[in-house]
C-alpha cells in the first residue's frame, strides 16, 4: 500500500518533490503517515529495487516459464518434462554428485577448523594480530594469482610428491585422479578459513565476560566452560558459518577452472562446468530447469537458516 | 538462563594448571599458530619470490611441470622441480617485459579495473540509499523485500547467471562490459551489510535532528553517511575483492576474449611465458594486498557485521 504513495514523485527532482509532499502532507490523513516517515526512504529504495527487479527477479520469473515449455519459439507447455530430462542427464548428475561430495566434505572441516583457529587466537598467545593477518591473507589474494604455485605444488612432478617421496609415498597425480577433490578441499579451506575465523572471533568477544568469570570462580573446568557455555553462545554463529561455507562451496568452480580448465578430471566436474558447457549451445530449457532446481535447494537451505536463527537467537538471549 | 546452569558441582572442581604448565601450553600453541600461519602465507610469498627470477631460472626450476604441454619438450629442462624462496639472482627482467614489452597483460589489467571500479562505486551508492530505506522503514512489506534481497544475495552464480544472461540478451548488452557491470551494481550484498550497520544508529539522534528541522535528505547526508564512513570502506573492500576475483561472469557473459579481465586471462597464459606469469600474478595482487595492509581493521569489522542473516 505504502509503496504506491511514492509513485507520483519523480526521482529526478528528489529534494524539491519531497518537500512538496511534506507541505501537502499536513492536510490529508494518509499523508500523516508520510509525514512521520516521509517519502524519502521510499525514494531511496527505488533505484536498488528497480535494478534488482530488472536484473534478477523478472528474468528469474521468465526462466521459471522457460523451464516449463518445450522451446522458446514453439512454447508448448510441457510442465515437468524439462526437469525430468535434466535429472536424467548424466553430466548434470555427475556435476551435482561431485558438488555435493565436495560440499559435504569441505563444510564440516571449514566450520571446525575455523573455530579452532579463532579459539587459538582467543587464548592470549603472543603475536595475535600478526597471526590474524596471516590467516586472513589468502582471502585477499586473487585466486588467479596463486594458481601457478598450486600447480607447482600439486603437479605429478610437483613439490608435494617430492616431499611425500621422503616418506616413501608413491607419486600421486593429484589433479588428474580421484584425489582431485582433496586438493580442492585444501584450497577451499586455505581461502575461506580466515573469513569464518573472524566471524567466530567476534562471536567469542560477545560472550558476556561475567558468565565466564562466574563459571571460573565456581571452579568450572576449561572443558566444561567450552562445551556448556561458549558453545551455546556460539551456536547461532556456527549455524551461520555452516550456511556461509555451504554457499561458498558452490563457488569453488573458480579454483577448479583456473587449475584445470573447461574439461577437468571426472571427479572435479562441478555444476558450474555443466552450466558453462550448456551456455555454449544456449539450451534455455536445460539452463533454466537446472538453475531452478538449484534455486529451490538454496531457498530450502536459506529458509532453514532463517527459522533456525530465530530459534537459536531466542535461546541465547532468553 | 545460561547463568543459572553454570553452577558446577563441587566434585567437578579442578585445580587450575600450574603457572609453568600454562607457560608450556602457551608455547606449544604459539608454535602451532606459527606453523599454520606459515602454510597460509606460503603460496603468496612463493609467487612473489618467483616473480623476481629470470626466465631461465624459472624454466630450470619448474620446467618439468609447465613444459609438458609443449610439443617436443626441450632438453635442458630438469626432471625434478625446485621450489625456491630466494632467487639465485634477483632479476626485474620479468617486470620489465610485462610493463614495457608485452602490453597484452596491461590491457587485461585495465580490463579488470574498468569492470571492478564502477561496480564498487555504484553498488555502494545505490546500496547506501537502499540501506537507509531499510533502516528507516517499518512494516511487513519491507521485511518481505529484505528477505528477497537476502535470497538473491545468497544465490550461487549457477543460478543468477541465467537471469543475467537473459536480461543482457534482451538489452543487447551481451558481450559488452555492461553485461557484467550492471548486474554487479545491483547485487544486494552491500545493501544487506549496510542496512545492518545503519540500523545501529540510535533513533534518538534522528529524532533530535528532526526536532532541529532537518529533512530526511539532510538526515541521510549529514548524520547517516558520516557515521557510516568506516563501514562504507569495509564494505567497499569486501565488494572489491569479490569482483577482482571474478571468473564465472566473464566466461559466460563475454565471448570476446579481449574483454576478459586478468583474473580469467592469467590461467590462459601460454606455457612459454611462465616466468612472466609470476610477475603478472604479483602485479595483480598488489591492489588487494595494499587494501589489506591499510584496511585490515575495516575488513575485520565488515566481516564481523556480515554474521547472521537477519537484519
Amino acid at each position: 500500500m505504502k509503496l504506491k504513495n511514492k509513485q507520483p514523485v519523480k526521482a529526478d527532482t528528489n529534494v524539491r518533490s519531497t518537500e512538496k509532499i511534506k507541505k501537502k502532507s499536513r492536510k490529508g490523513s494518509f499523508r500523516q503517515t508520510l509525514k512521520s516517515d516521509g517519502a524519502f526512504p521510499y525514494l531511496c529504495l527505488l533505484p536498488s529495487l528497480i535494478g534488482v527487479l530488472i536484473f534478477f527477479i523478472i528474468p528469474f520469473c521468465v526462466i521459471i516459464y522457460y523451464s516449463m515449455v518445450d522451446n522458446p519459439i514453439n512454447r508448448e507447455f510441457v510442465f515437468l518434462q524439462n526437469y525430468i530430462n535434466i535429472v536424467k542427464n548424466t553430466a548434470f548428475r555427475r556435476a551435482a554428485l561431485n558438488t555435493l561430495t565436495f560440499s559435504l566434505s569441505s563444510v564440516p572441516l571449514a566450520v571446525v577448523l575455523s573455530l579452532l583457529l579463532a579459539m587459538l587466537l582467543d587464548c592470549k598467545i603472543p603475536f595475535v594480530s600478526q597471526f590474524r593477518t596471516s590467516f586472513l591473507c589468502p582471502m585477499m589474494v586473487p585466486v588467479a594469482s596463486v594458481v601457478l604455485i598450486w600447480q607447482v605444488i600439486f603437479h605429478y612432478n610437483g613439490a608435494l610428491n617430492d616431499f611425500l617421496a621422503n616418506f616413501g609415498v608413491d607419486k600421486i597425480d593429484w589433479l588428474k585422479s580421484t584425489k582431485g577433490q582433496v586438493v580442492i578441499v585444501a584450497l577451499f579451506l586455505w581461502k575461506n578459513l580466515g573469513y569464518n575465523m573472524i566471524l567466530f572471533l567476534s562471536a567469542l568477544n560477545n560472550i558476556p565476560k561475567d558468565t565466564i568469570e562466574v563459571a571460573t570462580l565456581e571452579g568450572a573446568s576449561a572443558f566444561y566452560k567450552f562445551f556448556r557455555i561458549k558453545l551455546r553462545y556460539l551456536s547461532p554463529t556456527i549455524l551461520f558459518v555452516t550456511v556461509l561455507s555451504l554457499i561458498n562451496s558452490f563457488k569453488v568452480f573458480r579454483e577448479v577452472y583456473l587449475l584445470t580448465g573447461d574439461y577437468p578430471y571426472d571427479s572435479l566436474y562441478m555444476l558450474q562446468h555443466f552450466m558453462n558447457n550448456t551456455f555454449r549451445n544456449i539450451d534455455y530449457q536445460k539452463l533454466s530447469s537446472a538453475a531452478i532446481l538449484m534455486a529451490i535447494v538454496m531457498i530450502a537451505i536459506i529458509g532453514a537458516l532463517f527459522i533456525a536463527e530465530n530459534k537459536f537467537g531466542e535461546d541465547v538471549e532468553g | 538462563m545460561i547463568k543459572s546452569k553454570t553452577a558446577v558441582p563441587a566434585k567437578k572442581r579442578r585445580v587450575s594448571l600450574s603457572k609453568r604448565g600454562q607457560k608450556i601450553l602457551m608455547g606449544v600453541l604459539t608454535v602451532f599458530a606459527a606453523a599454520a600461519a606459515l602454510i597460509f602465507l606460503l603460496p603468496t610469498i612463493l609467487t612473489m619470490a618467483n616473480s623476481f627470477m629470470s626466465a631461465s631460472e624459472i624454466n630450470a626450476n619448474y620446467g618439468a611441470i609447465f613444459a609438458k604441454t609443449e610439443e617436443g619438450g626441450k632438453t635442458f629442462i630438469s626432471e625434478k622441480i625446485n621450489l625456491k624462496f630466494i632467487p639465485d639472482m634477483v632479476s626485474f627482467s620479468q617486470y620489465y617485459t610485462v610493463l614495457f614489452k608485452s602490453p597484452d597483460y596491461l590491457f587485461k589489467f585495465w580490463n579488470s579495473v574498468i569492470l571492478v571500479v564502477p561496480i564498487v562505486i555504484f553498488q555502494l551508492a545505490v546500496a547506501s540509499l537502499a540501506a537507509y530505506a531499510f533502516a528507516r522503514l517499518k512494516g511487513r512489506l519491507k521485511e518481505i523485500i529484505f528477505f528477497v534481497y537476502v535470497v538473491v544475495m545468497l544465490m550461487p552464480y549457477q543460478v543468477t547467471l541465467v537471469p543475467n544472461y537473459l536480461v543482457s540478451d534482451w538489452l543487447g548488452i551481451l558481450n559488452t562490459r555492461w553485461a557484467i557491470i550492471l548486474p554487479g551494481i545491483f547485487t544486494p550484498f552491500a545493501v544487506f551489510l549496510l542496512s545492518k550497520i545503519m540500523r545501529r544508529i540510535p533513533f534518538s539522534l534522528i529524532e533530535a535532528a528532526k526536532l532541529d528541522g532537518a529533512g530526511e535528505l539532510q538526515i541521510f547526508l549529514h548524520i547517516c553517511m558520516p557515521l557510516c564512513k568506516s563501514s562504507l570502506f569495509s564494505v567497499a573492500i569486501l565488494v572489491f575483492i569479490d569482483y577482482w576475483n571474478m571468473v564465472e561472469q566473464p566466461l559466460i557473459l563475454l565471448s570476446d576474449t579481449s574483454l576478459y579481465p586478468l583474473s580469467v586471462f592469467l590461467s590462459q597464459i601460454n606455457t612459454g611465458e611462465i616466468g612472466l606469469a609470476f610477475a603478472v600474478a604479483t602485479i595483480y595482487m598488489i591492489p588487494t594486498l595494499l587494501m589489506f595492509l591499510y584496511g585490515e581493521d575495516y575488513l575485520v569489522e565488515g566481516i564481523a557485521y556480515s554474521g547472521g542473516i537477519k537484519g
